[in-house]
């Protein structure tokens, strides 16, 4: 029992990550209905920016909360221009030309930033330094809780419910939601688009960039190509909970995280990636809305 | 249709024409290594030993007459591209002889290439047996699993008195899937009891599902017979979730940064290797200090190794006369008791080396010799 | 057939002879090795443009299908022609009457498994489809990943244990570049027949095409299945040409740039599917720098062209007097 509860202590640890991810996706998707294929490439670039910015700071010889949070700022800035650069440059000029254009470039965008990050960054995987140091700091019975899984589930579950509020609570969220049901009709009502599709851009991305640092504290290794299978099966996440809704990315991302650490610690490891597909296979054929999505009808 | 043969063949015109012979004043040799990626210490110390060797011997006037040149080309730490680079090694550069690979899934991809070239090919550090196995060209400078996992296994049993076993190794490496058998084998023999047996994939960065698994079979010691890179996070991830039993490796964990991405977590674990920094030996210690003006850090396995294997090939060139690879190979085979720093070197009837292991401690950060295993 | 029709078959049957003779004594083995994957991807982006670009269903797991043809064939040299091979003598005719047959094998495999991935994947449309093609893709790499009697994670070697002297390889260009030639012939006279225009029909409007009568599903079933069949003859062309196989090669890196192959040609246009494959996978193998740079800019002429021309060099058109009888358009 105790073996559980570790296990689903890390599955929902390791799926806060996929959450964040996962909600930069579902809301480009649901302003856009544009698969944002380089949105992994965007939690790569908030964990490099992390590594470089605490680098610069002098961060990382010693453990320092601050330090941490500064961290996470800068990057969450960096990564949601980046984003919001992305969209001007690669989508925009493409907002008119159908379904199949913008997700020809966005898959264009992603091996870009890949490719570029393996010649900016060097392809050598680079060590996250340690702005905490990692301690068990919990214990009931057999189940350790680590500061750092501690962590990044708080800090994953604060940013999603600033998120939860914006959406719900702002102006902007009540514009994004807008846009979002019925983008001619927003903008008929004097919604300004293209600044709304803008900021939803930089949120997701600064989801992203905070995914980012938290698995650079969790699990130190970071390099260009980090964002690859991420990216992937946060978008699986974003499916599997109904792709354009925000609830539904979070729920979709804890439990993919949670499936994926029971096969792994129950069957085997060599799963662990397969699994995620074959949860999107699954999906996809029998209820392509995911859990809590909306049906779309298709019009002729 | 027209179109694309035309194109090629300018394109081919171009190459061909710009593709010059190499060097005739030199003597030119071919290191495959992983100079990048996540297993670039091995590439760039065993580089670092190469190439120390070959400027030493340069010095002292080369080899039958001419200066030996060493041309290395990356293989980024991925299996498929080591035989990429054996080949434009073998074909493009004419290398006459192979060095490398360090990893031995790479030094089995880079292998057919110079069995079928016929050109000799010595591996500094692979030590998975299927390296040699069955083949006419290719050499090993170090000792192989069989032994290794040998080691450790006894080490376990004999000084740790570890009755409960878990193991934790890389599914996707050659090396580790074939240390952790030859250890798994050596400790039930031991009467030791293997209560885990967990896999990974090289390039993960997620071991808290496996961790939790082997933490709850309870066992006295686990041995990862990975590579320094997982390693590191692995016991990061271990001892977050309260596991205090020490860790055991191989000489996949001979790198500085295993200290550097384990930090504190690594104190206290053990692992074998091919040789120790801070041996008394006095061979031994001239060789670091060299190595240290040279490049400023301590060298490590791989440094040594890969300066022991440039040196045994100059000796076989030296023996054999010629760059012939009939003839080389047959010298390299020969080799008898080849003073390298790692020991004293003799190539038996399989190609491989019979030398001893040692066990190094992690205290303080550093690599500390604990005790030498030899080869009866 | 009349006459003049034979000219260029029989043209094209002595560049064959020409190249499998003659190129060895020319190029060394490493360029020999560039040429057989220039064919390669010739075969791969073809069999992909008849399914993307023609058929309109945008498939990115085609890599998949690769990996499959590849390993099964690889399988079935290693595992049953190895020992055919040795008890034919192992002399050239036995090989040239062989290796057909491991070809055929891949691609079969790969074309049950395209069936198994089209009939419940068609059911999607747009970017769900190309979402679950994607996800096939990588559910069939880590599958095989998964199984040891071809390496599983260490990587498959065309060797068999109990017959080491037979030389499994197979990279006779004329070989591979015949196998090229006749895919392309084969799927550019499936499209440019009379039948074909329903491929065509499926891509520009596919509920008016069922409105006419068309049976669309099947129309898209077939374009995966002859898509998939030939997609593991490359794999397995792939496999004997290199010798050593694994999955990574295959990842879902590779199905992108399969896209890319398809879509700077021109989605619609196999001579353009055939320049960009030939061009895009010799450039970075004969610019030695480039190396590091071929992915980066693969991506920036990806977004480049979709901004800028999207219809890619070709666009619909197509160079060769490849279906000049049945309504491609010329290219002026």
């Amino acid at each position: 029992m105790d073996n559980l509860l570790q296990q689903l202590l890390n599955g929902v640890t390791w799926g806060s990550i996929y959450a964040l991810i996962a909600l930069g996706y579902t809301m480009v998707y649901g302003v856009l209905r544009l698969i944002n294929f380089a949105h992994g490439e965007v939690y790569m670039i908030g964990a490099m920016s992390g590594f470089y910015v605490a680098r610069a700071l002098g961060l990382g010889s010693e453990p320092s909360v601050g330090g941490l949070v500064l961290v996470l700022g800068a990057s969450m800035v960096i990564c949601g221009l980046l984003g919001a650069t992305i969209e001007r440059v690669a989508y925009r000029p493409l907002r008119s030309a159908g379904r199949l254009a913008p997700l020809i470039t966005a898959i264009g965008v992603s091996l870009f930033l890949q490719n570029a990050g393996q010649l900016v960054f060097g392809a050598d995987p680079k060590f996250f330094p340690q702005l905490l140091r990692s301690r068990e700091v919990f214990r009931a019975g057999q189940v350790a809780v680590s500061n750092i899984q501690l962590t990044v589930l708080v800090t994953a579950l604060l940013l999603m419910g600033a998120l939860e509020f914006i959406v719900q609570r702002t102006r902007f969220g009540r514009a994004m939601r807008a846009v979002a049901y019925d983008a001619p009709a927003a903008a008929l009502m004097g919604v300004p688009v293209d600044r709304v599709i803008s900021g939803t851009f930089v949120l997701g991305s600064m989801l992203a960039a905070a995914a980012g640092i938290l698995v650079g504290l969790s699990n130190p290794k970071i390099e260009p190509l980090m964002g690859l299978m991420p990216g992937l099966k946060a978008f699986v996440a974003a499916v599997l909970g109904g792709i354009g809704s925000v609830p539904g990315a979070m729920i979709g991302g804890l439990l993919l995280g949670v499936i994926e650490t029971l096969v792994t610690g129950y069957l085997s490891s060599t799963y662990r990636d397969a699994i995620a597909f074959v949860i999107l296979v699954l999906i996809l054929l029998y209820r392509p809305t995911g859990l809590f999505g909306a049906p779309q009808t298709e019009k002729v | 249709m027209r179109g694309v043969l035309l194109r090629a063949s300018l394109s081919l015109a171009l190459a061909l024409a710009g593709c010059s012979g190499k060097s005739g004043d030199s003597i030119v040799v071919g290191h495959v290594a992983s100079m990048t990626g996540d297993t670039a210490t091995f590439g760039r110390s065993a580089d670092q030993g190469m190439r120390m060797a070959i400027e030493e011997l340069n010095a002292k006037g080369g080899v039958l007459g001419k200066k030996l040149e060493l041309v290395t080309e990356d293989d980024r730490s991925v299996t498929e591209e080591a035989r990429t680079a054996a080949q434009k090694l073998l074909q493009r550069d004419r290398v006459i002889a192979l060095l490398g690979e360090v990893a031995s899934s790479r030094s089995l991809a880079a292998a057919p290439e110079a069995e079928r070239a016929k050109v000799p090919m010595i591996s500094p550090g692979s030590t998975n047996p299927k390296v040699t196995e069955g083949k006419e060209y290719v050499f090993r400078a170090c000792f192989i699993d069989p032994f290794q996992g040998a080691v450790m296994a006894k080490f376990a049993a004999s000084e740790l008195h570890a009755k409960r076993l878990a193991i934790l190794f890389d599914f996707k490496q050659d090396y580790s899937v074939g240390l952790a058998d030859f250890f798994r084998e050596t400790a039930k023999k031991l009467g030791a009891e293997i209560v885990a047996d967990e896999r990974y994939t090289s390039g993960d960065i997620e071991f808290r599902a496996q961790l939790t698994t082997i933490r709850a079979a309870n066992p006295d010691a686990i041995f990862v017979p990975g590579y320094y890179t997982e390693v590191g996070l692995i016991a990061k991830q271990a001892r977050e979730l309260g596991i205090n039993v020490p860790l055991l490796g191989g000489d996949g964990w001979d790198s500085e940064k295993t200290t550097e991405i384990g930090g504190e977590a690594v104190e206290g674990y053990y692992f074998s290797t091919h040789y120790a920094a801070d041996s008394s030996d006095p061979r031994v210690q001239e060789f670091v200090s060299r190595f240290k003006t040279k490049y400023g850090d301590s060298p490590d396995a791989m440094a040594a190794l890969g300066y022991d294997t440039a040196g045994i090939l100059a000796d076989a060139l030296g023996r054999a006369g010629t760059t012939d690879g009939e003839k080389l190979r047959d010298a390299i085979a020969a080799t008898k008791n080849f003073d390298g720093v790692t020991g004293k070197i003799s190539i038996d009837e399989h190609h491989n080396a019979r030398k001893d292991a040692v066990v190094l401690k992690i205290e303080g950060g550093k690599f500390r010799f604990y005790r030498t295993v030899s080869a009866e | 057939m009349k006459a003049g029709r034979w000219l260029p078959l029989a043209g094209a049957l002595l560049a064959l002879a020409g190249l499998h003779w003659l190129a060895p004594l020319f190029l060394n083995a490493y360029y020999v090795t560039i040429l057989a994957r220039i064919g390669i991807a010739i075969v791969a982006a073809v069999s992909l443009q008849l399914v993307n670009g023609f058929t309109g269903q945008f498939s990115i797991g085609h890599a998949g299908f690769m990996a499959l043809g590849a390993y099964a064939s690889a399988a079935f040299s290693v595992y049953w022609g190895a020992g055919i091979l040795d008890s034919l003598g192992d002399g050239p005719l036995a090989r040239v009457l062989y290796f057909p047959f491991p070809l055929v094998c891949g691609g079969l495999v790969a074309a049950a498994a395209g069936l198994v991935v089209a009939v419940p994947a068609l059911r999607l449309r747009g970017d769900y489809l190309a979402i679950a093609t994607l996800g096939a893709g990588e559910i069939i790499r880590i599958a095989i990943l998964n199984v040891d009697a071809v390496g599983g994670a260490r990587g498959f070697s065309l060797a068999s244990s109990s017959y080491p002297a037979v030389d499994l390889r197979f990279d006779s260009l004329a070989g591979v570049y015949g196998v090229a030639a006749l895919t392309i012939l084969a799927i550019a006279r499936l499209l440019y027949s009379g039948g074909g225009l329903a491929f065509r029909a499926v891509r520009e409007d596919e509920t008016a095409a069922e409105s006419l009568g068309i049976a669309t599903t099947r129309v898209k079933v077939e374009a995966f299945l002859v898509a998939s069949f030939f997609a593991g003859v490359a794999g397995a062309l792939f496999a004997h040409s290199e010798g050593y196989i694994h999955t990574n090669s295959f990842s879902f890196v590779r199905s992108f740039e399969l896209v890319a192959f398809v879509v700077l040609g021109g989605l619609g246009s196999l001579s353009g599917a055939v320049i960009a494959a030939a061009t895009l996978t010799a450039a970075p193998e004969l610019l030695r720098g480039l190396g590091e740079w071929r992915m980066v800019l693969y991506a920036m002429l990806l977004i480049a062209t979709m901004i800028l021309r999207p219809q890619g060099l070709l666009g619909q058109r197509e160079l060769w007097p490849i279906g000049r009888k049945h309504g491609a358009p010329r290219s002026s």
